[in-house]
Parts: structure tokens; C-alpha cells; sequence
């Protein structure tokens, strides 16, 4: 134990050290212009935006694999990041840590392994090695109690099927339920990657607006297509049939914002998780630029413990963003699918 | 916010990024179809399974308390009709042994008045045969004191007196 708060003291003493290095003889915060004091913003959108390198440290980076398509010239380019040469003889430059065309009017689309999408392959590797193993278990322990990685997925599996699929769906539960797994631990294992603060996690995937406007946008889909001629009446064919003209573009302004509502509710919610974690830890360097070596101090001390009990908060926060995304989606097709025995007769 | 949405492109929170939208749908549906095809729908069937075979274990094992009990309470009316013959029998039983018994005792009684009554006959007979033998006795030593009474007369009245009161001390009336 002693040992143990010995080394967390050097550690934070070292941190200190790190963050006043570039300021140390400016002592007077008074005395300060205002671009002398440390600026998070610019650091805190790096580490939240996608990138097409993944750095580990600053300044050292794992190479990303590059495809780039030029819409402007119709070209497609292969590259990694880390070879610059290529990049430059291919028409692209490194900015913020994604990859432009040097000619800024060229319209492209980065079809890369960035940070998210390797975040995103990492997360369905795990689901594959999970679920498959926990099938394997199914297939070898037949009606046998759960063992290992499958007890301790099984609660999980149920909670969706009972609380989520069972709970949204009724009789349907079964036909829908790999789609709402699929959602539910696909977003779950992005947020908890990408609360792991170093390589190979903490890509913000789940905190980027595509990722979460991506899955929207296919429960979308699946909620329209699946829906059946109560959903489309109730749209086009509203109970007093004079208010028409003001409740259908209601009613579809209602399917649009159901999947507004589901991709900004989860990025929203990342995001701000991720950004406060990363601004509590900025204070670290705002007190540092501010008062010195006293200054990190007490930034240490304001923001190790915060930052631990945000971090842990988003741990909960991860669970119930997956929950209320897979819930949502649910509710959504069983409202969508839903079978109106009773209204049938009442019309 | 504002910084948010004016640093171009790259810091961009809420532009999406087309490229990282197609990969997303990519993995997704790859995901859900393999793995929905592959894992989660053998998963759930494996829970069905195992559900309805733990239902089944559960209801058959009470099916089989059920017969227990059912077991048991024919078991303890089978008892309970035993104890009741049981009882019954010693029952009558009882009254049988009574009823022997009684007939016994009411046999050994007949036979025990008809014997005393025999005794009490035989006891009359010798009585009378007895009281007629004394009777005759009587007689005979009446006479035979008569007749020495008689003899003596002759001579005193005193000596005939005492004459008769030693034949009456030496009469012995047995």
C-alpha cells in the first residue's frame, strides 16, 4: 500500500513537472496575456474528433491505412499515413491529423481506417470472439448452467431479450431480436472502448455524429420498412380527417425526428462525457500555465478525482446510452409494427 | 459552441463524416446478419432450450411430489383401513372371547348347582338314614332300659332310681 501511494506520488509529480515545462518562468497569472494562458479547446477537439493516425503519445502515432476517394478527379488512393511521401505524390497533406487534398477545392470522401473505424473493426472483433465463443458454450454445454465468459454475457443476452426485445415487441421479440443485440452491444462495446484512455481504445466512436447517425438512420429504415398499414394510416390518415392537412406533415416530421432524436441523444451524450473528462484533465494544465508548479499541483488535486468519478459515471453512462438506443429502437418498430385489433372495428 | 462549428472541417463535432457513416453501416450490417445468423440467434434458442427443459425438469419434479404425496396418503388410508380391521377384529374378537367365556361360565355353573344339588340329596338321604337308624338305637336302649327298669322294680324305689340314672350315664347316644 505504501509502495503503492509512493509511485501515484511520483507519478503526479512528474505530471506537474510535464505541464509547466513550457511556462515555468512566467510565475505572475496577472501579468499574463491571454494567449499565454493554456487554451484546452483546440487539444480537447483533437482527442474527440476522428483522426486518421492513431496517436498513442504526442508525436508518436500508429500508421493508419489510407483510402481516399477523389470525387473531383475520380481517383482512389491507397496509402498509410505514416508515408508521407505517398500522401504528398498522391495530392493529400496531413492537417489536424487527417488527411486533405493540397488543393483545397477537390471534394473527397475518406473512405480510411481512421481512429473510429478501426475503434468500430476492434469492437465487432470482440462481439464476433464473444458471441461465437459464447454459441460454442451453448452447442458443447447443452442445458447445462453457464459457465466462464458465458455467465457472464448471459445476463446481458437476457436483460436484452426480456427487458429490451420482449419488453418493446411482444411476440415479434424473437424475429427483431438479433438486430436489437447487435445495436445494444455494438454500441456498448464502442463506449467502453472508448472510455479505455490509451491505444487501442479511446476512439470517440460512439461520440462521433456519423457512427450514431449511421445506426439511426438504418433503425430508421428498418422501423419504415417494417411498418405495417396502421403505422402508414395513422400517418396519412389522421382520426379527424379535416385536420389532414396539418397532421400529416406532423406525423412525418415525427418519423424524421425519431431519428434525430436517437443519433443526437448518444453522440450528445459521448461527447460531453468525453469532453468533460478531457476538460477536467486540461485543468491540470490551465492551473499549470496559470501558477506554476503549485498551479498543477492543485489542478492535480482538483482533477484526479473528478476526473476518476466522471470516468466511472461514464462507465454507467455507457450501459444506458446502449440501453436507451436499443430500447428506443425497439419501442420504435413494435409501435411501427404493432397489430390495432380494437381500432379496426371502432373505424 | 461556436469554436465547435468554425474550425473547418477536421474539429467539426457535428458534420458527419460520410466515409466513417458508410463504414459504420458496413460493419454494422455485417454484424448483424453474421453474427445474428451465426451466434445470436443459436444463443437465443439455446436459452429457449435450456428454459423450457428447466420448466420441464421443475413441473415433472412436481408431477412427481404430487405422486408422492398421492402415494403417501393412499399408503396412510391403507393404514388407517388396517388399524380399523385391526381394531374391529379385537373388537369382536372381544365379544366372542366374552360370549365363550360367559357360555363357559354359565355351563360350569349349571354343572356346579346340579352337583351341589346332588350333594344336598345325598346329604338329606344319609340324614334320614341316619335319624332312622338313631330312632331305631333309641328304641332299642328305651327297651332295654325298660326292661331292666322293670327287673329291678322289685326291689327299693331308691335303688331303682339310681339304678336308671347310671343307665342313662352309661347310655351312649352315637
Amino acid at each position: 500500500m505504501k509502495k503503492y501511494l509512493l509511485s501515484l506520488l511520483v507519478t503526479v509529480l512528474a505530471l506537474g513537472a510535464f505541464a509547466i515545462n513550457s511556462t515555468e518562468e512566467i510565475t505572475n497569472p496577472i501579468t499574463k496575456k491571454e494567449s499565454e494562458v493554456y487554451n484546452p479547446t483546440p487539444m480537447i477537439l483533437h482527442h474527440i474528433a476522428d483522426a486518421n493516425e492513431f496517436e498513442i503519445v504526442h508525436g508518436v502515432a500508429v500508421p493508419l491505412p489510407c483510402i481516399i476517394y477523389n470525387i473531383t478527379t475520380g481517383k482512389t488512393s491507397f496509402f498509410m499515413s505514416s508515408n508521407a511521401e505517398a500522401m504528398q505524390a498522391a495530392g493529400y497533406q496531413m492537417e489536424h491529423s487527417r488527411v486533405k487534398p493540397i488543393n483545397a477545392e477537390e471534394k473527397y470522401i475518406d473512405l480510411s481506417i481512421t481512429k473510429n473505424v478501426f475503434g468500430i473493426l476492434l469492437a465487432a472483433a470482440i462481439m464476433c470472439f464473444v458471441f461465437f465463443s459464447m454459441k460454442n458454450s451453448y452447442e458443447k454445454r447443452k442445458n447445462q448452467a453457464p459457465k466462464g465468459l458465458q455467465s457472464l454475457m448471459e445476463p446481458l443476452v437476457i436483460f436484452v431479450r426480456e427487458d429490451i426485445a420482449k419488453q418493446a415487441l411482444g411476440k415479434k421479440a424473437d424475429y427483431y431480436l438479433p438486430f436489437i443485440m447487435s445495436l445494444f452491444f455494438f454500441i456498448l462495446i464502442c463506449n467502453l472502448l472508448g472510455l479505455v484512455p490509451f491505444f487501442p481504445g479511446s476512439a470517440n466512436v460512439t461520440g462521433n455524429i456519423a457512427f450514431t447517425m449511421a445506426l439511426a438512420i438504418i433503425t430508421g429504415i428498418i422501423v419504415n420498412i417494417k411498418a405495417n398499414k396502421y403505422y402508414w394510416k395513422h400517418i396519412f390518415v389522421p382520426d379527424p380527417i379535416w385536420l389532414a392537412p396539418l397532421l400529416i406533415p406532423v406525423e412525418l416530421l415525427g418519423v424524421l425526428t425519431k431519428v434525430i432524436t436517437l443519433f443526437i441523444r448518444l453522440f450528445a451524450n459521448i461527447a460531453a462525457g468525453h469532453i468533460v473528462v478531457l476538460s477536467l484533465i486540461s485543468l491540470i494544465f490551465v492551473f499549470g500555465s496559470l501558477w506554476g508548479t503549485i498551479g498543477s499541483g492543485l489542478g492535480i488535486a482538483v482533477s484526479v478525482p473528478f476526473t476518476l468519478f466522471i470516468d466511472l459515471i461514464e462507465v454507467l453512462i455507457a450501459f444506458i446510452q446502449a440501453f436507451i438506443f436499443a430500447m428506443l429502437a425497439a419501442v420504435y418498430i413494435g409501435m411501427a409494427t404493432e397489430e390495432h385489433h380494437h381500432t379496426q372495428e371502432a373505424h | 459552441m461556436f469554436t465547435l462549428l468554425s474550425e473547418g472541417s477536421a474539429f467539426s463535432l457535428i458534420t458527419p463524416d460520410p466515409g466513417l457513416m458508410i463504414w459504420t453501416t458496413v460493419v454494422f450490417v455485417l454484424l448483424w446478419v453474421v453474427l445474428g445468423k451465426f451466434a445470436f440467434k443459436p444463443i437465443a434458442n439455446a436459452l429457449k432450450e435450456r428454459e423450457e427443459s428447466i420448466e420441464n425438469a421443475l413441473k415433472s419434479a412436481e408431477a412427481a411430489k404430487a405422486e408422492m404425496a398421492n402415494l403417501t396418503s393412499k399408503n396412510e388410508a391403507l393404514l388407517n383401513e388396517a388399524r380399523e380391521e385391526r381394531s374391529r377384529i379385537i373388537a369382536e374378537a372381544k365379544v366372542a372371547a366374552e360370549k365363550v367365556k360367559n357360555d363357559i361360565v354359565a355351563k360350569a355353573q349349571a354343572e356346579a348347582d346340579v352337583k351341589v344339588r346332588q350333594a344336598l340329596n345325598e346329604i338329606e338321604n344319609q340324614k334320614r338314614a341316619a335319624l332312622a337308624e338313631l330312632k331305631n338305637q333309641v328304641g332299642t336302649v328305651a327297651l332295654e332300659i325298660a326292661e331292666k327298669v322293670i327287673r329291678k322294680e322289685l326291689k327299693s324305689n331308691a335303688d331303682q332310681q339310681a339304678y336308671v340314672a347310671d343307665l342313662v350315664k352309661q347310655t351312649n347316644l352315637n
